[in-house]
């Protein structure tokens, strides 16, 4: 080893804060800049452009006419006669958006109900173990969504393993129609985005101190009054990142409802692909998107406000 | 732990029911895939009676044209956009990281994470809405629209594992190849990107993984004759199912599971 004096290295770190004020700020922009234009042009500014489209009119073989116009919203709530031009009350559209919140809503709780023990459960075993439930968890979350949901297709259609096996052993006579159906679309939902649920839950419990669970079982607290009143409130902050983790991907999904609700069953997601395809409606399908975005934003700021500092490490 | 000294019979951390709903939730998450895993190795056409093994339908899916060109596909986009998107990354990370706090660092993480905090279908549509614009501009036309909008979505996924990487990276190193005179090139060369370089690869495989199974912003951005493999499946599903499906998803699912196996592997030996 050097002997290096105290002083020397004192001159040197105060060089080095010298050279680093004066160029450190340079070198950080031209690292960081390249990153930030590609997002800002390709991935920013295009949102801009859907809020842009969402008040203009359609154009007729896709594209927007530039004209201003705010059909794509009224859209939303009315219908207009293609005869007289009349405007009528029509929930179609509503009830899309309502399903979809619906369903998202749903497949939290659901999931919250499954991810929360599960989470707990991994929280509680020998760190060793920890890190394999943990994989196992993340693994279905990194492999193919579409393949992940054709799989749920292919165990619950009329033809599959499930319904093999009621209609085989005797239980039904006909086959239990799952697939096509809201419960499909919520089962896809759920199996889709679990693990966002438990990864963020398991980062709450994982710190959790068990000495305040021990201090509530000598106060004579119950096992329910435990979880209750110590464990979830603590766990809070893992809840809502979870709960908001799940609740924005599924308001948005696309290949669930897609796949398991057959087209009959239409969420935001499809509703605003189809306007881009073969509906041929870029203003409507704009509209929806913005709609959709803000309900997304308005989760956020909700998430944001709950999590604090917690919050940085899923976001 | 406290484990040790324990005088009740009863386990504090225990509530019931909770560990047979983790194994239920595994379950969950593992069956359907176990499923179309080993049925595609079923030589008849069901997805529900067994016959026996047989490999015909991975002959029959290598052998067909249309996943062929769906795979090649697939693989030249993930390649541009992993390769693309990481350098990116990497040079975002290395900005950000090991900085005393700078102004515009929040807005920073922000924008490099915009991409995930979008949902997908406002993304894909927002890019089609973009690329339709400079299309008409410029009449330019080509794959390189899709391995752009590819590379946009693999900077944020590469950036997580290779910052995680250079915050667990000490200066001292770098300071002493410093101390003796290496410029700040050799110091880079021969210190900070050797030291990173997990990270990088972690973050390359995230990013490939990514893009491999990108579907919704593919089918909108994607032009006639750009069909990625996800894509090929999701028309086929749509057509009606067939087993080559199967043996093509399980192929997929597989490199999948490979390389994320292989980022949990690499994230271990870190310890």
């Amino acid at each position: 080893m050097t002997d290096l004096s105290a002083s020397t290295v004192a001159d040197n770190l105060a060089r080095a804060r010298r050279i680093s004020e004066s160029t450190a700020r340079r070198r950080r922009l031209q690292l960081l800049m390249p990153a930030l234009i590609v997002i800002g042009i390709f991935g920013l500014f295009p949102l801009t452009i859907t809020a842009t489209y969402s008040f203009l009119s359609p154009g007729t073989y896709g594209g927007v006419r530039w004209e201003f116009s705010t059909d794509a919203y009224v859209q939303f709530l009315f219908q207009r006669d293609i005869f007289d031009d009349t405007l009528s009350f029509s929930d179609s559209y509503l009830r899309i958006i309502g399903r979809s919140v619906g369903l998202a809503f749903v497949t939290t709780i659901g999931a919250l109900i499954l991810g929360f023990p599960t989470a707990y459960f991994i929280a509680s075993k020998p760190p060793n173990q920890r890190n394999l439930w943990l994989f196992l968890i993340t693994l279905p979350f990194w492999t193919n969504l579409l393949i992940r949901t054709y799989a749920i297709l292919l165990i619950i259609r009329d033809e599959g393993l499930i319904n093999f096996a009621l209609v085989g052993s005797g239980l039904r006579s006909t086959p239990l129609n799952i697939l096509y159906t809201d419960p499909a679309v919520f089962i896809g939902l759920i199996y889709s985005y679990l693990p966002f649920m438990v990864l963020p839950l398991y980062a709450s419990l994982e710190k959790l101190d068990f000495k305040l669970v021990e201090a509530a079982y000598d106060l004579y607290a119950t096992r329910l009054q435990v979880l209750r009143r110590v464990i979830i409130p603590l766990a809070r902050p893992g809840i809502v990142a979870g709960c908001i983790l799940v609740f924005i991907p599924g308001l948005g999904a696309y290949i669930t409802p897609t796949l398991l609700g057959g087209g009959k069953k239409l969420m935001m997601g499809n509703m605003i692909a189809e306007q881009f395809g073969a509906s041929r409606n870029w203003p409507f399908g704009s509209a929806a998107a913005l709609i959709l975005m803000t309900v997304v934003m308005l989760a956020l700021v909700v998430y944001v406000r709950n999590s604090g500092q917690g919050g940085r490490r899923h976001g | 732990m406290a484990d040790a000294r324990r005088p009740r019979t009863m386990d504090l951390r225990k509530q019931p029911g909770f560990n047979q709903i983790a194994w239920l939730c595994l379950i969950f998450l593992y069956a359907p895939i176990v499923v179309l895993i080993v049925f595609s190795f079923n030589d008849n056409r069901s997805v529900v009676r067994w016959t026996e093994f047989s490999l015909r339908w991975y002959a029959a899916a290598l052998d067909n044209q249309g996943i062929r060109n769906a795979t090649i596909v697939s693989f030249k986009v993930a390649s541009v956009a992993t390769v693309f998107g990481t350098i990116l990354a990497t040079m975002a990370a290395l900005a950000t990281t090991r900085t005393a706090p700078f102004r515009g660092q929040t807005l920073s993480y922000a924008i490099i994470n915009q991409p995930l905090m979008v949902p997908e279908i406002v993304t894909a549509v927002s890019t089609l809405a973009l690329f339709a614009i400079i299309k008409q501009l410029t009449g330019l036309t080509g794959i390189g629209y899709l391995m752009l909008a590819h590379t946009v979505f693999c900077i944020p996924f590469a950036y997580m594992p290779i910052r995680a990487r250079l915050e667990d990276m000490s200066l001292t190193l770098e300071q002493a190849a410093a101390d003796l005179y290496a410029t700040p090139f050799q110091v880079f060369r021969r210190v900070t990107l050797p030291m990173m370089s997990p990270g990088i690869v972690a973050g390359a495989m995230l990013a490939f993984v990514v893009s491999l199974d990108d579907v919704i912003i593919t089918l909108m951005v994607a032009g006639p004759g750009e069909t990625t493999l996800p894509i090929y499946i999701l028309g086929q599903i749509r057509r009606g199912i067939t087993p080559e499906i199967n043996a093509v998803s399980t192929l997929l699912l597989g490199l999948s599971v490979i390389l994320v196996t292989a980022f949990f592997l690499i994230g271990q030996r870190r310890r």
